[in-house]
């Protein structure tokens, strides 16, 4: 029973990550009705920028801070710049110019900062949480981190008039612009958000996983599993969906024999299609209403 | 009896007036297979060699679009496919010492398999979800290579070597001419029937599910079992140009077949124009020469390279090659 | 009396195809008034023209404001509210979102609440189902819906789009009074584009005609609505 208790328990601790990752992916998707494949990538970019106002010497949090308020204008404006001339191509031209985000940020970040892998300081200390063998004091405070996260997401959505507005511009664009919703600067700041939230997740993520460019190439699957697990439509869903992931991860490499690290992704994969297949709308999904 | 002399003046005048535009359009079907014949001719057997991945990669080209361009579905996942034809090929030639003649279709039959088995889950996937499906399957294909259980048939991390065939019959050519127009005549073959496939009954329904699903629905068209066919031939011509593949580069490995892989096959038809057939043999150039060309624009950059000449293409040519093509020989596009 | 919208030489189209041809018109205010025509003359173009949502030429005055080059939001702060046509329910929101997005551009709040309660109370319907998804909501229950959330803006003027399409003849009716009410009570003027011009007419102080994207006819409601002759060849009832 103890073993396994400790193995949800690391579960949970690198199902924040994909907590994170998933969080920042249903972000992206309710702002603008696709999945980002460079999600990752800009997350990654994110943890660089904030390795290098630390390199500078500026203190964490504010080298946090500050990454947070790049990010936010990075991702507006690659909306505005890239992404809004393609609003009424289909859905194919989006994807490829996902992929050539992905390929300019992971390479340009390589360019800018090399390949070798660097340490990235995490802000709870390099300490075990509460003397607990499994858990580290970074993992428990990432585990907090996005729950604050996501509290904050809600309160924003739920009780903000621009939250709303958001909203409404992701379900009925055309009535949304006759109740006086800006929806073009609605589909920016929903690119801002989930660039700044991919920051945060690619600063908790990169002391785990140590900073290089290809940090994310996994994670981002599982990050995917997650959100689609708890439901593209509900950030609550896909944090939880993240964290089920991680736990289950665990618990497979633990008491499946001689699954180990082999038959991880390909669980992860069958976790993706079996929801797709039994429950589109994910955990905490709504369903769609569709009307022909 | 009076009408016929005058339709043949109009036609005349018509090809007076637009003149090399209608011969260039007119052969250059049989132009460009002429091309393709003597290429090799005149190349070295390294250049043979990359003409001859540019047919393989065609191949898979025209297999995406019998899913994508056709019936409307997304596969970013195709290295699945690819990489299971290579290995299949790979294993019927060095396991079961068989020829690679024999190799070829049976990869085929097994990427078929492969890809029916994952439609029939996914069939009902629409849009973006089939596409993540379709992602996690690419990602997870390399993992699924290398595990320990099938090692003595796979060969682990390591991969599998296969020897280059021989050039049979005494036939004058070098072993990789040899090679380049056995992929050329597969290749061809593949291209005919997918063309006569677009033309058929089968063509109609899936032309109607790309338009609109539910619509096709309505008019009785059996969406998940054209879906199915739609995932089992694009699967099978993939697994048939990975098995090509690994027969001409005479390597398999986990690491061949990663989710950039796919990536490259679905970028392949965007370039190339989606359901363009013509352009996959663009949309291949651009996955052999692209890559060495933004490496040597610059060394540390190709990947922003390539990303950048991605958009390039989005921006100014959002329908690939049949835009530049149409362009150039003053076609108006009809949609149809 | 004054014209709240004055309209000239509207000209529209989508794409290469033009669908008005200068059309004109005024609204007089706190009048309701009739848009009628048979489909595919140009009715709900010349709604969307006015909030800008269509590539257009012509004046468009609103209480002495040209709307010339604004964008809809814009618009819509100057209180024009638009139910268009098929009611435009944010489906994924509940029912009380939908009623706080048609008062986007207000900002006081107690004022709001107020509003969402009258509306509440001219259509009761609406307050038993506000924690529910607008898109489980009844045909109906949306046009409903859509009434209330444009009044949510306290316009000034309000352009419906078929109110009654899709409605039982009952529920049709009681949408009338209300709407009738609404422009009593609310000193909301009205522009109505409707199929069913009997009713439209009825709660009509006055009405145009449009045919092909132009204005055949035009005059008092209760006239059009007695002369037998118009009725039979523009209005086909
Ligand atoms: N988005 C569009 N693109 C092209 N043409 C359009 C578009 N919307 C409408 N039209 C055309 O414009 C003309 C006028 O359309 P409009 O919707 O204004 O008609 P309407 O009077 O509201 O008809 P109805 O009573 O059927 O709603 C029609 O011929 C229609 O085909
Ligand atoms: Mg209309």
């Amino acid at each position: 029973m103890e073993l396994f208790s400790n193995q949800v328990l690391a579960g949970l601790a690198t199902g924040a990550i994909y907590a994170c990752m998933s969080l920042s992916i249903v972000m992206i998707y309710q702002a603008i009705d696709h999945l980002n494949f460079a999600q990752g990538e800009m997350a990654m970019a994110s943890a660089f920028i904030a390795w290098q106002l630390i390199q500078w010497g500026l203190p964490y949090w504010v080298a946090f801070g500050l990454t947070i308020g790049l990010s936010f204008g990075a991702g507006f404006a690659i909306e505005r710049s890239l992404f809004r001339p393609l609003a009424d191509a289909p859905v194919l031209t989006h994807v490829a110019g996902f992929i050539a985000l992905f390929a300019i940020v992971n390479s340009g970040a390589g360019m800018i900062w090399g390949f070798t892998i660097k340490e990235f300081p995490s802000p709870f200390g390099n300490g075990q949480f509460l003397g607990s063998e499994l858990l580290s004091a970074h993992q428990a405070g990432m585990i907090g981190a996005t729950a604050l996260l996501l509290l904050s997401l809600y309160v924003f959505f739920e009780f903000t008039r621009v939250g709303l507005a958001m909203r409404a511009a992701v379900s009925n664009p055309e009535s949304a612009r006759l109740v006086g919703v800006n929806v073009s600067w609605m589909i920016g700041l929903g690119w801002a958000l989930a660039a700044g939230i991919g920051a945060v997740a690619g600063m908790f993520i990169a002391p785990l996983v140590f900073l290089e460019p290809n940090m994310m190439g996994g994670i981002l699957v599982y990050g995917f599993a997650g959100a689609v697990l708890g439901g593209l439509s509900s950030p609550l869903g896909a944090v939880l969906g993240g964290f089920m992931i991680g736990v289950f991860e665990n618990l497979i490499g633990t008491y499946v024999p001689g699954a180990g690290n082999q038959l991880k992704l390909p669980i992860a994969l069958f976790l993706i299609i079996a929801i797709l297949r039994l429950r589109p709308q994910g955990l905490l999904g709504r369903a769609f209403v569709e009307r022909v | 009896m009076s009408v016929l002399p005058d339709t043949s003046i109009a036609r005349n005048d018509s090809t007076s007036s637009i003149g090399i535009r209608t011969i260039l359009l007119r052969w250059s079907r049989p132009l460009a297979l002429l091309v393709l014949v003597l290429l090799p001719l005149a190349a070295s057997d390294f250049v043979t060699f990359q003409l001859t991945m540019l047919l393989v990669y065609a191949v898979a080209l025209i297999a995406l679009n019998v899913l994508t361009g056709f019936t409307g579905q997304f596969s970013l996942g195709q290295n699945a496919f690819f990489g299971i034809g290579g290995y299949s090929a790979v294993i019927v030639v060095e396991h079961f010492h068989l020829s690679y003649l024999l190799g070829i279709p049976v990869a085929g039959v097994i990427a078929a398999i492969a890809g029916i088995l994952f439609a029939f889950p996914a069939l009902r996937l629409k849009g973006v979800y089939l596409a993540l499906a379709t992602f996690a399957l690419g990602t997870t294909i390399p993992q699924l290579l290398k595990l320990d259980y099938i090692e003595q048939w796979t060969g682990g991390v390591q991969g599998m070597m296969i020897e280059k065939p021989m050039t049979p019959l005494g036939l004058p050519l070098s072993q990789d001419a040899y090679l380049y127009y056995l992929t050329l005549t597969i290749a061809l073959g593949i291209y005919i029937l997918s063309v006569n496939l677009l033309h058929s009954k089968t063509g109609r329904a899936m032309l109607a599910i790309r338009e609109n699903e539910t619509a096709a629905a309505a008019m009785g068209v059996d969406v998940a079992y054209y879906k199915t066919i739609a995932f089992g031939l694009s699967a099978a011509f993939t697994g048939v140009s990975g098995a090509l593949g690994a027969i001409v580069i005479q390597f398999v490995s986990p690491d061949a077949y990663t989710i950039q892989l796919a990536v490259a096959i679905f970028l392949g038809i965007v370039i190339g124009g989606v359901g363009w057939l013509p352009g996959t043999i663009v949309g291949a150039a651009f996955i052999v020469f692209v890559p060495n060309v933004a490496e040597s624009i610059s060394k540390g950059l190709s990947g922003a390279v390539f990303g950048v000449l991605i958009l390039l293409v989005i921006f100014v040519f959002p329908r690939g090659a049949q835009q530049v093509c149409d362009r150039l020989l003053g076609v108006e596009h009809k949609k149809d | 009396m004054t014209a709240l919208l004055e309209v000239n030489d509207l000209r529209a189209q989508y794409g290469a195809v033009r669908v008005l041809h200068g059309m004109s018109f005024a609204l007089n205010e706190g009048d309701v008034t009739a848009l009628l025509g048979s489909n595919g003359a140009g009715k709900t173009t010349t709604l969307r023209a006015i909030c800008n949502s269509v590539s257009h030429t012509g004046d468009m005055v609103f209480d002495g404001i040209a709307l010339r080059g604004k964008s809809t939001e814009a618009i819509v702060k100057l209180g024009i509210a638009h139910v268009p046509q098929g009611r435009g329910t944010f489906t994924k929101l509940t029912v009380e979102e939908n009623l706080q997005l048609g008062a986007m551009v207000r900002r006081n709040r107690p004022d709001i609440v107020s509003d969402m309660d009258r509306m509440y109370g001219y259509f009761p319907k609406l307050k038993e189902r506000r924690t529910q998804q607008a898109g489980t909501l009844s045909g109906g229950e949306q046009q409903m819906l859509a009434v209330a959330r444009a009044l949510m803006l306290r316009p000034r003027l309000m352009l419906l789009d078929e109110p009654s399409f899709g409605l039982a003849p009952l529920i049709v009716q009681s949408l009338f009074d209300i709407l009738r009410k609404i422009n009593v009570e609310e000193r909301v003027t009205v522009l109505v584009v409707e199929q069913n011009a009997n009713l439209a007419l009825q709660i009509s102080s006055r009405a145009y005609v449009v045919e092909t994207g132009c204005i055949v006819l035009s005059g008092n409601a209760s006239e059009i609505a007695s002369n037998e002759a118009i009725r039979k060849s523009y209005l086909g009832c």
